[in-house]
């Protein structure tokens, strides 16, 4: 099954090797992982997306946690969450196809960053399903480039009806 | 006070009480050494191999429970020690290895003996560092000593440019350490302590199964009173040797490919398994899906990534050893009364029936080529009132050794059991004599293991480490010969090793002393001479060619299914005459 995990590490050179060392000397699988600095430059979070049965899950969040570079992890399907990932799509356009293309980037509400006589580069953030539905559409065109930044997730924070209802109570 | 990068590293050092370091100098590390020329505390012991430094260091470590401690080069210096790190790594010894590097200037560059000690490291190491700048050398070091030696422990390797080793800077030594992300636990769960409590006073038939984790966490005396206090039989692994007394009434034995009939019955027919400090490695758990079908597992242990690695764990501890047990049995005190003897008898009479049924057994005919389980029988015998340290290497005479010499106490068991590194012994001895210059150091070696690391049997002489090798020589990578024997139709592929140097010859070549006992007659009288010589020894003794380590359970296979001898083809194949016994003596011993 995928789970997607959540890694908050130290922002020093070598930690992405010691993590994407981890995954391919134990072979766990690394679907995306993307990485950038927190609020706290000293930090790095990093989002993995991988897949395994709950042995192998367990395994890597109790490997990753090994790591001594590593400050947390959690793995956010023990809960609700919401992961988005962006994708730059470059597509070959045809005069009689910018309409169409134009189109499906609207459907998609999706934006169109660059554009030539010959090409527009579209700019779609979503879901994975969302993702591989505007790469389906486009493809007939003719897509020149395409980069993904892989997901990108936090955790739901929970709605505590305590923290809601005196809200409520005021307002009456 | 303004120190060069040398001092520190040397200063830092002697505060991590640090007595003796295993070093091999370089072009780029020169500076350490010449400081370290320059200095009494730290006694330095050149080595002829990089390897040789990394084992001694662990060797140390094993022996003492202290971080062990080398020193090599840049580029090649880094890639022979490589080994060792590796073999630390598995076995969770303790190790701080400092390495030499190019200028920081230089490096990425492909400068000259240039190696990416951190990435050849990183997967054999507990964390490495890269030392850029001296003001962070204090305390790099103080925490390479701290992870080295906290939680689990294992190797790590600080790296040193040669600008930072000659750089000053003031010196603050750091009182501290706090890592953020490193927190290892050591107080086990209460409530998952008491549940093995209360498992432990229900179980019929429950076995110890102790590891290496024992001995580095110092628990000993609270396993023996565990066991005594339940009497539970104790299985231990090879790492765990000497972990409980190997000739207590309780002990079973060695477990695993090569253990003990008992040990490995009383595993797969427990109800109720107890792993200290052991990780269900596939030298012991044999087929993981029929491994102890009946049993419930209690797992005890520092590192979370052992537990459910490879087998289901039903009430998981992670914690120290010796806290865990010490609260576990506080709650036992309590709840145990004199009926847990009672309670046991059935399940010890079967213990008993197996034990009797297939002991440890092979045939030593007078007459006939000496039997290297003789060989490490009567070293036991006529050593064990002097409580000798042992190392191995690896291959049939490892196996032996653990099989029949019977440790009484803990770290005086110095073998390479994860990485099953051949020519760990003699510098693994050495390294344990360094610390230990009055004790009895024995090497139980192969023919094949010993030549891996035979150059430091100049360290051996120069260095005046008095360590007592005697090699089991059969002229064969004996364990290799016994496999190809067993599953390979007896094809010997590049097993024979047809000729051995003369191994007497060879230790005089070097100014140590060479002795052979070539009759069963005369082992005796060899091995006593080897040990009153006050210097290292190589003792070479031609034993049987063909002999096969049993009992075995074939890699995969399942741990009630074991072979007890050879084959019926074997022996036939044996008793034609086919093979000659070592010196053309063509007397030919069934096991």
């Amino acid at each position: 099954m995928e789970h997607i995990i959540s890694v908050t590490v130290e922002n020093k050179f070598g930690v992405l090797s010691r993590v994407a060392g981890l995954f391919s000397g134990r072979g766990f699988n690394i679907e995306s992982l993307s990485v950038a600095p927190t609020l706290d430059p000293s930090m790095s979070q990093m989002t993995i997306v991988t897949s395994g049965d709950d042995r192998i899950i367990e395994q890597i969040v109790k490997h990753l946690n090994k790591l001594i570079d590593v400050i947390k992890v959690v793995d956010l399907n023990e809960s609700e969450f919401v992961s988005r990932e962006t994708a730059l799509i470059k597509v070959h356009t045809k005069a009689e196809d910018r309409a169409e293309a134009l189109r499906i980037a609207d459907i998609f509400r999706a934006n169109i960053i660059d554009s030539t006589p010959g090409t527009y580069t579209v700019e779609v953030t979503g879901d994975p399903q969302k993702i591989e539905a505007i790469i389906n559409l486009l493809q007939p065109l003719g897509i020149k480039e395409l980069t993904r930044t892989g997901r990108v997730a936090v955790a739901r924070e929970p709605i505590r009806a305590s923290a809601a209802q005196p809200k409520k109570v005021a307002r009456e | 006070m303004k120190l060069n990068g040398s001092e520190i590293f040397i200063e830092c050092l002697k505060r991590e009480g640090v007595k003796t370091i295993f070093a091999l100098p370089g072009g780029v590390v020169l500076k350490l050494f010449d400081m370290l020329h320059q200095q009494k505390d730290l006694d330095v012991i050149l080595t002829r191999h990089e390897q040789g430094a990394g084992h001694m260091a662990e060797g140390y470590a094993k022996a003492t429970g202290k971080a062990g401690v080398c020193l090599v080069t840049s580029g090649p210096g880094m890639t022979n020690v490589i080994t060792a790190l590796a073999d630390a790594y598995m076995d969770s010894v303790p190790l701080v290895c400092f390495s030499g590097q190019v200028p920081t200037s230089l490096i990425g560059n492909d400068a000259f003996q240039e190696a990416d000690n951190i990435g050849l490291s990183r997967p054999c190491t507990k964390y490495n560092f890269l030392v850029k700048d001296v003001a962070d050398l204090a305390m790099t070091i103080k925490e390479a000593f701290y992870i080295a030696t906290t939680g689990r422990p294992g190797p790590v390797l600080v790296d040193i440019p040669k600008d930072v080793s000659m750089a000053t800077t003031e010196f603050v030594y750091p009182t501290s350490v706090s890592i953020r992300g490193y927190n290892p636990t050591y107080e086990g769960n209460k409530w998952q302590i008491k549940q093995a409590a209360e498992a432990i006073m229900k179980a019929k038939k429950p076995i110890l199964y102790v590891g290496g984790g024992v001995v580095f966490s110092g628990a000993s005396a609270e396993l023996i009173e565990l066991a005594e206090l339940t009497q539970i039989p104790v299985d231990m692994t090879l790492m765990g040797l000497g972990a409980f007394p190997g000739e207590h009434q309780l002990s079973l034995g060695m477990l695993g490919m090569h253990g003990t009939y008992q040990a490995n019955m009383a595993m797969h027919y427990s109800d109720l398994v107890i792993a200290i400090g052991a990780r269900f490695d596939d030298r012991v758990t044999g087929k993981v899906s029929e491994f102890c079908p009946h049993a419930k597992v209690i797992h005890v242990d520092i590192d979370p990534t052992s537990i459910r690695k490879n087998i289901h764990v039903d009430i998981p501890i992670v914690g120290d050893c010796k806290t865990v047990l010490r609260e576990l049995n506080q709650i036992l005190r309590a709840s145990v009364n004199g009926e847990q003897k009672e309670l046991r008898k059935p399940w010890w009479k079967q213990i008993r029936e197996w034990e009797a049924a297939h002991p440890l057994a092979y045939q030593q005919n007078a007459e006939g080529p000496i039997k290297p389980q003789y060989v490490v029988k009567r070293l036991y015998e006529l050593t064990k009132d002097r409580d000798p340290i042992v190392a191995t290497d690896v291959g049939q005479h490892q196996m032996w050794a653990a099989q029949y010499f019977k440790l009484a106490k803990p770290n005086r068991w110095l073998t390479s059991g994860g990485l099953g590194t051949m020519g760990f012994g003699f510098p693994a001895a050495m390294g344990a004599q360094a610390a230990f210059p009055g004790r009895l150091v024995l090497c139980i070696a192969g023919d094949g293991s010993i030549q891996m690391n035979m150059q430091e049997m100049a360290t051996a002489v120069v260095s005046k480490l008095p360590v007592k090798i005697i090699i089991l020589n059969n002229r064969f990578h004996g364990m290799v010969r016994q496999w190809q024997d067993l599953f390979y139709q007896g094809r010997y592929a590049s097993s024979d090793l047809e000729n051995t140097p003369d191994f007497v010859k060879l230790a005089e070549a070097y100014g140590a002393v060479g002795l052979r006992a070539n009759k069963v007659g005369d082992l005796d009288a060899v091995l006593k001479e080897a040990i009153a010589v006050n210097g290292p020894v190589i003792v070479d003794v031609p034993t049987y060619r063909f002999e096969n380590v049993y009992p075995m359970i074939p890699a995969g296979g399942c741990n009630h299914e074991m072979i007890l001898e050879d084959p019926p083809e074997l022996k036939d194949k044996q008793a034609g005459g086919k093979k000659v016994a070592p010196d053309g003596n063509d007397t030919v011993l069934t096991a």
